[in-house]
């Protein structure tokens, strides 16, 4: 969940070059991110990110508040990973992030390559790590399988505001204690992250009941048995 | 998307300007807008008047606009709070010491964030999110950006679509849908909101592919941008380059 | 275009195709069906029977196994983009092939992504607009029409690529008894090969010599459409029913 300082960073929190660095990285990561992750327009990756874009874009207009101040809705990058794979994944977290900033103005302009980073590309990598490494418990039971995606949406969120604090650390306009910030923000989005992996859990956990094949963390032989379970 | 969130209908000199003319334009003032240095107040000022004046000629009241930045809070929270909690010499300000440094940290951010989402709002309010689309693609954005946004767009209404059904169904056998209710609903059925979007996006995925999409609008060649279009499309962020660069100039 | 049909060649040829939804379910167990150029075909079949799904087959949309030829072009992942110049396909619900701003761009996106260009193309979107009765409506956004006519528009978007192959799923349904009776004189007047899935099966003997019957995922009958509708027991037997007091002139 984001709306949060930390994520969609507006322009002016970084300065002009970190912002550039920060632009090229993300351009960087997508372009091995297209080599390695195909979108075919015949294939069923094609609707399935599109799809996945729309959806967290319009969860977007159903804000609620997480806390005073901080209001809250799906981010996605731990969803997208598992359903799409970290590559594929971090393309469609990456279209999200742009139309966002081009037609809600959420998140400024020169900002895109820092909201990229963290977003589009910390959180879905940091997203699809964690369930991966976790695997074993996804397959073992869809018990299983909704904890792991409630950890990866959790430890995504955080990741992707860690990336806001070495931003900041880089390109920060103000010197403010990095130790308080990082806490603070880290802190803060841990909360955020319950949030976001308690609906990343409820919307793995419907679509692996009806749609196993959709789902690229479990994409092979053993769903049958998962839905079973 | 049939009716963007944001785009307000118009005619105006604004609106008929190339979607890719415009983007550029954007990114152009708010990169100017961010470069240019904090103290230099004035450059801020003329960087708004800018951001007026382009409103006053694509006919969208400033109401409008305000209502609209409030996406921006956020941030005006952490540019309040950065006076107190940063370090160097302090000031006296109302009789509170708070940080200089601080204190103009604050100010960069209000000012450049604000001026940030006038500007990105601008965008969004005269430009059709497919012309969105559709500018990224004449800027040469990488096919798979141009093939998921396309869908994405499309999929906005699939989905707006299936939660009006799913509401009408649900009023209709006496659900009583006050606000709160819903959102709770919605958040339970997240899921299935997606199930349903995705199953019916695969059919009008199958529907565009029968009619032979290849990835893209089938746009044509563009129509070339005459020089003066690209001048009167880019004069806005002339301006505020121009400020930029005079506040930046080592005297 | 329209014709390009060589002697000998039939128009669509299908042998031993079988699919099974992504989810498990396997719907399609063996289809065959050979229709020559020029002919009108209807497809019958109950609920569920697996009809759309077989539709979705002729233009590559979906990928079952068995063999599909269009005009003596076999479909593969080389030839699907010409197959899909040939093959046009209304589909049942013209909420998901209507998706444009307004619906002379909606109609005007298939000849487009097959390479027409102005000035062929906005004469085709008018002469196919006109085709189906709704030229008046050609700036309006096809979300603000009726359900009868998105029907008729989704129509006119596959007639304006003029495919060689038209296949109609249930392009009837929810039409009020004018606009049927005229989009039959429409489909009459193009000489087209022609697939039309309907439950409509007064309007399957007026417009298709022959039909086709699928059940469960196979053919269970292909003949005459008179034929078909006068065998009672066959009716019967795959959940078909003439409406009441019709009566087929035998
Ligand atoms: N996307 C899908 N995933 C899984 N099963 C499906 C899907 N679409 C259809 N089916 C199933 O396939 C079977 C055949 O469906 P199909 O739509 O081809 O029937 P139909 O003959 O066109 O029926 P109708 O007359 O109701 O239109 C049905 O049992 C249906 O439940
Ligand atoms: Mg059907």
């Amino acid at each position: 969940m984001t709306a949060s300082v930390a994520m969609h960073l507006s322009d002016g929190v970084l300065d002009a070059s970190t912002s550039v660095l920060f632009g090229a990285v993300a351009v960087a990561w997508l372009a091995v991110a297209a080599a390695r992750g195909r979108i075919d327009v015949d294939d069923r990756t094609a609707p399935l990110a599109g799809l996945l874009a729309a959806f967290l874009f319009a969860m977007q207009l159903l804000n609620f508040p997480v806390l005073p101040g901080v209001s809250g809705h799906l981010y996605g990058g731990a969803l997208a990973a598992i359903l799409l794979g970290p590559w594929v994944g971090a393309l469609c977290l990456s279209v999200v992030v742009v139309i966002q900033a081009l037609l809600f103005a959420d998140g400024g302009l020169t900002a895109l390559g820092a909201n990229m980073t963290n977003m589009a590309l910390l959180g879905t990598a940091v997203g699809f790590a964690v369930a991966l490494a976790a695997r074993g418990l996804a397959r073992r039971s869809r018990a299983g399988l909704l904890a792991v995606a409630f950890l990866a949406g959790l430890v995504s969120t955080v990741a992707a505001s860690a990336g806001f604090v070495v931003e900041y650390a880089i390109g920060g306009q103000a010197d403010v204690s990095l130790g308080g910030l990082a806490g603070v923000v880290i802190g803060v989005h841990a909360v955020i992250g319950i949030g976001e992996g308690v609906i990343t859990a409820l919307a793995v956990g419907a679509i692996v009941r009806v749609r196993p094949d959709l789902i690229y963390l479990v994409r092979t032989s053993e769903t049958r048995e998962l839905v079973a379970a | 998307m049939s009716g963007g969130v944001l785009y307000r209908p118009g005619d105006s000199p604004v609106h008929r300007i190339p979607p890719q003319v415009k983007l550029l334009a954007a990114f152009a003032a708010v990169l100017g807008v961010v470069a240019t240095p904090r103290e230099a107040f004035w450059a801020f000022g003329i960087d708004l008047f800018v951001v007026l004046a382009v409103w006053s000629v694509a006919g969208v009241p400033v109401g409008w606009f305000a209502r609209r930045a409030v996406i921006e809070a956020p941030f005006v929270l952490l540019a309040v709070v950065l006076p107190f909690v940063s370090g160097g010499p302090r000031v006296d300000v109302l009789g509170v010491a708070v940080s200089q440094d601080g204190l103009l940290a604050g100010w960069n951010i209000l000012a450049k964030g604000t001026l940030g989402v006038l500007i990105a709002l601008t965008l969004a309010a005269t430009t059709q999110p497919r012309d969105l689309v559709l500018g990224l693609q004449r800027l040469r954005a990488p096919a798979w950006f141009v093939t998921i946004a396309t869908l994405m767009l499309r999929y906005v209404d699939v989905i707006a679509g299936e939660l009006r059904r799913t509401r009408i169904a649900r009023i209709s056998r006496g659900d009583d849908p006050r606000f709160l209710w819903q959102a709770g609903a919605v958040a339970r059925g997240a899921g299935t909101l997606f199930l349903r979007s995705y199953e019916r996006g695969e059919r009008v995925h199958r529907a565009m592919l029968a009619r032979g999409w290849a990835g893209h609008m089938p746009a044509g060649p563009a129509a070339p941008v005459g020089a003066l279009r690209w001048v009167a499309g880019g004069s806005p962020a002339l301006v505020i380059a121009t400020a930029w660069a005079v506040a930046a100039w080592p005297v | 275009m329209g014709g390009g049909r060589v002697a000998g060649v039939s128009a669509l040829d299908v042998r031993g195709l079988t699919y099974r939804y992504p989810d498990g379910t396997a719907v399609l167990h063996g289809i065959d069906l050979h229709v020559e150029p020029g002919e009108r075909v209807a497809v019958l079949g109950p609920n569920g029977a697996g009809k759309t799904t077989f539709v979705l087959h002729l233009n590559g949309v979906l990928t079952g196994t068995g063999h599909i030829e269009v005009a003596g072009l076999p479909l593969s992942p080389d030839t699907m983009r010409e197959i899909r110049r040939r093959v046009g396909v209304v589909f049942q619900d013209p909420d998901d092939q209507l998706f444009m701003p307004t619906v002379a761009d909606d109609v005007a996106f298939g000849p487009a992504n097959f390479g027409v260009t102005e000035p062929e193309l906005g004469e085709r979107v008018r002469a196919a607009l006109s085709a189906v009765g709704m030229a008046e409506h050609a700036d309006r956004s096809p979300m603000h029409l009726s359900e009868g006519q998105r029907r008729r528009v989704a129509l006119a978007t596959v007639l304006a690529s003029d495919p060689e192959l038209l296949v109609l799923d249930e392009p009837s349904a929810n039409l009020e008894p004018v606009a049927r009776r005229e989009l039959a004189e429409v489909l009459l007047s193009l000489d087209r090969t022609m697939l039309m899935v309907t439950h409509d099966l007064p309007y399957a003997l007026q417009l298709c010599p022959r039909a086709v019957l699928i059940d469960n995922g196979v053919v269970v009958a292909d003949g005459p459409t008179r034929d078909l509708l006068a065998d009672a027991d066959l009716l019967a037997a795959h959940r078909l029913e003439l409406p009441w007091g019709f009566v087929p002139q035998p």
